[in-house]
C-alpha cells in the first residue's frame, strides 16, 4: 500500500510537465477572468439596450430638464463617447483596480462595496454556518430513518424551507420576536448608541472579538440572529434535501456494509465512513448556496435596513446607476468563482479518488 | 402485465415502419406506467388539491371575493373581524378580497412565465444542440454569460432599467431563467442527434426542421416538463420578490407580493402582510409537493420507495 501510493503520484508529474495542480490553477485563473469580463459585458449592453435613461434616473426630473446640467453630467460620466469606447474605458480603469464612481453616492464604487459587502458576507456566512450543522444534521437523521415517520417528516419541513418567501418571513419574525417579545433587537447592525469597532475585516461580529470589545460583539450577533436565521432557513431546506440523498446513496456502498459487518460501532461508521463518502456531493451544494444567499440577501437586508450588497444592489438597479450595478456584479461572480475553486481543490483533499484522475 | 407486452408490440410494428426507436419508446411507455402509479403518494395529491384550491380561485375569484378589493369602503387598519376576516388595509380595502384576486395575479403570471422560458430555451437549446458549430458557440455562449450573473441582481437590474410593471418582471426573469432550459435539451438533443432513427428519417427525405420536431424533441420533452414543474415555485417566489421590492406590480394592483410590502409600513397591523405571505408560501409549497413527487417517480434510484411506505 506504502509503495504504490508514493510512486504513481511521482509518474504522473514527470509526465505532465508541469505539477498538475498548477496547469488546473492556470485554467481556473483564465476561466475567471473570461466569466468576470462577461459579467461587466452582460450589464454593460443590458443597461444600455433598454429604453430607459440613467441621466434622468441620476438627476432627477427636475435638472434633467435642464440641458446645461444634463450636458455637464453626460461629460463626466462619459457618456458622451460612443458605447464601445465607454466599455473599453471602464475595462482600462478596472485593471487598475478603479470601478469608477458611483452616480447615486458620489463616492468611488470599490469604497462602496468595501463597507457593503463585508456586510452582507457577515450576514450570508453566518446563514451558511447554522444551515451546515442544521440541515447536514437533518439530512441525516432522515437518511437514517429512511421510509420512517422522521424521514416524512423531515421532507416536509425541507420543502417548507424552500417554499417560504424570505421577505415575508423575515417580516413575520421581525414581528414576533421584535415588536411582540422583544427578544432580539430590530433593525440595523449595531444599536444606535453602539460605536462600530476598528475597521479590520468589516465584519462586526469579527471586528469586536479581534478588537476584544465583548460588548460590541454581544451587540452585533444580538442583530445578526433574526436575518442570518431567515435567511438560513432556505439554505437549510436545500441542504437537507441534498444531504439526505447523498447519504443515502453512501450507505448502500460495500464498504459501509463492511464497516459495519466488523462490528463498529454505529457513531464511528456514520462519522467516519458515510458522513466522508457523502461530503463531496453535500460541499457542492454548498458552493450553490453561499452563492445564492449573497445575492439573494437584498430581499432580507430591505427589511432589517441591513446595509450590504443586496440593498447596494437595489438601489444601483432603480437608479441606473451603471458602475455600481457592474461592480455588485463583479463582487458577487468573483467570489462566487473563488468559491467553487476552492470546492474544487476540496473534492482532491477529501476524495482521494479525485486526485488521481 | 400481458396487455402491456402486447401494447408494446403494437407500437414495436407501429416504430418500425415510422423508422423510430423502439427502445426508447418503450421505456418511455413504461416510465408512464410507474409515474402515475407514484404520484398517487399522499404529498403529491395534497399538492395537486392545494393547486386546483388556488386555480380554482383564481377563475372564480369575482364571485366569491366578498367585496371589490380595490375599493377604499371600509376604516382603515381593521384587525381580522366577523365582517372582514384578513381585516382590512391601510386605505380601507379589504384585505380577504385582495388576497383572493391575488391568485389571478401571480399564479397565472408565473405559468405563463415558466412555460415561456421553456420553450424559448428548450427551442434554442435544440437548435444549438442540432445544427452545432458557430450558431451552438453563440446559444450557449449567451446562456453562459446570464448564468455567469447572479440571477435576482439581474432581473433586479433588467425590471428597474425596463421600468416597475408586471410585465416588466416577466421580462426580466426570462431573459434570466431561459438557459437553464436550453443547457438541459441542447444536452438531450446532442445525445438523440445521431442516434439510428434519427439518421433513417434524415435518409428517408426529412428536413432539419421536420427530422428535430418529429424525431429529437419527443425525447427533449419530458425531462424538460419536469425541470418547468419544479421551477413553478421559485418562479412565483421571484416574482413575488420583485413586487415585493416595487419593480414588478404597480399599486394598487392586488399582488401578493406588493401586499406584503405595504405590511413594512404598518407594522402593528399584521394582517396586512400575513395572509397575502401565507398564500404564497401555500401555492409554492403545493408546487414543490408536486415536483418533489414527479422527480421521485423520474428517478429510478428510488425505485424501491414505490415498494416501501412512501410519502
Amino acid at each position: 500500500m506504502p509503495e504504490s501510493s508514493s510512486t504513481a503520484p511521482n509518474e504522473r508529474r514527470a509526465r505532465a510537465g508541469v505539477h498538475p495542480l498548477a496547469r488546473y490553477l492556470g485554467i481556473r485563473a483564465g476561466l475567471t477572468v473570461l466569466l468576470l469580463f462577461g459579467v461587466t459585458l452582460v450589464t454593460f449592453t443590458l443597461t444600455n439596450l433598454v429604453p430607459a435613461d440613467p441621466v434622468q434616473a441620476a438627476l432627477g426630473e427636475q435638472a434633467a430638464a435642464d440641458p446645461e446640467i444634463v450636458q455637464k453630467f453626460r461629460e463626466d460620466a462619459g457618456l458622451d463617447q460612443p458605447l464601445p469606447v465607454q466599455y473599453l474605458t471602464y475595462l482600462g480603469n478596472l485593471l487598475h483596480g478603479d470601478l469608477g464612481m458611483s452616480q447615486q453616492t458620489h463616492a468611488p464604487v470599490a469604497d462602496d462595496l468595501g463597507t457593503a459587502f463585508p456586510a452582507t458576507a457577515e450576514l450570508a456566512i453566518a446563514a451558511i454556518l447554522i444551515s451546515i450543522v442544521l440541515g447536514v444534521g437533518l439530512g441525516m437523521w432522515a437518511a437514517l430513518r429512511r421510509h420512517k415517520v422522521t424521514d416524512q417528516v423531515i421532507r416536509v419541513v425541507s420543502l417548507i424551507g424552500i417554499s417560504v418567501p424570505s421577505f415575508w418571513l423575515a417580516l413575520v419574525v421581525y414581528f414576533v420576536f421584535f415588536s411582540q417579545l422583544h427578544w432580539f433587537p430590530g433593525s440595523g447592525r449595531l444599536s444606535p448608541a453602539a460605536v462600530p469597532p476598528p475597521q479590520v475585516t468589516g465584519m462586526y461580529t469579527v471586528d469586536s472579538l479581534l478588537a476584544g470589545q465583548w460588548a460590541t460583539f454581544a451587540d452585533a450577533v444580538s442583530h445578526l440572529i433574526l436575518p442570518a436565521a431567515v435567511l438560513a432557513l432556505y439554505t437549510i431546506g436545500l441542504l437537507t434535501r441534498f444531504a439526505r440523498s447523498a447519504i443515502l446513496e453512501v450507505l448502500d456502498l460495500d464498504y459501509v456494509r463492511a464497516a459495519r459487518a466488523k462490528g463498529l460501532p454505529g457513531h464511528i461508521v456514520v462519522n467516519r465512513y458515510v458522513l466522508r463518502g457523502a461530503l463531496v456531493p453535500i460541499i457542492t451544494v454548498l458552493g450553490v448556496a453561499f452563492g445564492s444567499l449573497l445575492s439573494g440577501t437584498v430581499l432580507v437586508e430591505k427589511v432589517y435596513s441591513w446595509h450590504g450588497l443586496g440593498e447596494y444592489a437595489y438601489s444601483a438597479a432603480t437608479k441606473l446607476d451603471l458602475p455600481a450595478i457592474m461592480g455588485v456584479g463583479l463582487v458577487v461572480g468573483f467570489v462566487y468563482i473563488g468559491l467553487n475553486f476552492i470546492i474544487d481543490v476540496l473534492y482532491g483533499v477529501i476524495d482521494p479518488r479525485v486526485r488521481v484522475a | 402485465m400481458t396487455d402491456v407486452i402486447e401494447e408494446n408490440e403494437v407500437i414495436a410494428e407501429r416504430d418500425v415502419i415510422a423508422g423510430r426507436d423502439v427502445i426508447a419508446e418503450q421505456t418511455r411507455r413504461k416510465g408512464r406506467l410507474r409515474v402515475s402509479k407514484q404520484l398517487r403518494t399522499p404529498l403529491a395529491v395534497t399538492g395537486a388539491a392545494i393547486v386546483v384550491f388556488w386555480l380554482l380561485v383564481a377563475v372564480f375569484a369575482q364571485w366569491i371575493r366578498p367585496y371589490d378589493p380595490l375599493a377604499q369602503d371600509f376604516p382603515r387598519l381593521l384587525a381580522p373581524n366577523a365582517e372582514h376576516w384578513f381585516g382590512t388595509d391601510q386605505v380601507g380595502r379589504d384585505v380577504l378580497s385582495r388576497v383572493i384576486t391575488g391568485a389571478q395575479v401571480s399564479i397565472p403570471l408565473a405559468l405563463m412565465l415558466v412555460v415561456f422560458a421553456m420553450l424559448i430555451g428548450s427551442l434554442l437549446g435544440a437548435i444549438a444542440g442540432y445544427f452545432g458549430k458557430a450558431i451552438d458557440e453563440v446559444i450557449m455562449r449567451i446562456a453562459d454569460l446570464v448564468f455567469a450573473f447572479p440571477t435576482i441582481i439581474l432581473a433586479m437590474v433588467i425590471a428597474a432599467a425596463l421600468g416597475p410593471s408586471l410585465t416588466n418582471a416577466v421580462i426580466a426573469m426570462l431573459i434570466v431563467s431561459w438557459p437553464a432550459y436550453a443547457r438541459v435539451s441542447r444536452s438531450l438533443v446532442l445525445g438523440a442527434r445521431d442516434a439510428e432513427y434519427v439518421v433513417a428519417g434524415r435518409l428517408l427525405g426529412n428536413g432539419p426542421f421536420t427530422s428535430l420536431r418529429k424525431d429529437i424533441l419527443p425525447n427533449v420533452v419530458s425531462p424538460v416538463v419536469v425541470l418547468a414543474t419544479l421551477d413553478v415555485g421559485t418562479a412565483i417566489l421571484l416574482l413575488s420578490g420583485l413586487s415585493f421590492l416595487g419593480l414588478g406590480a404597480i399599486p394598487p394592483t392586488p399582488d401578493w407580493g406588493a401586499m406584503v410590502a405595504e405590511g413594512v409600513q404598518n407594522f402593528s397591523s399584521w394582517w396586512i402582510s400575513v395572509f397575502p405571505g401565507l398564500a404564497i408560501l401555500t401555492v409554492v409549497l403545493a408546487f414543490n409537493f408536486l415536483g418533489d413527487a414527479l422527480r421521485d417517480a423520474l428517478d429510478p434510484r428510488s425505485q424501491e420507495a414505490v415498494q416501501g411506505r412512501s410519502l
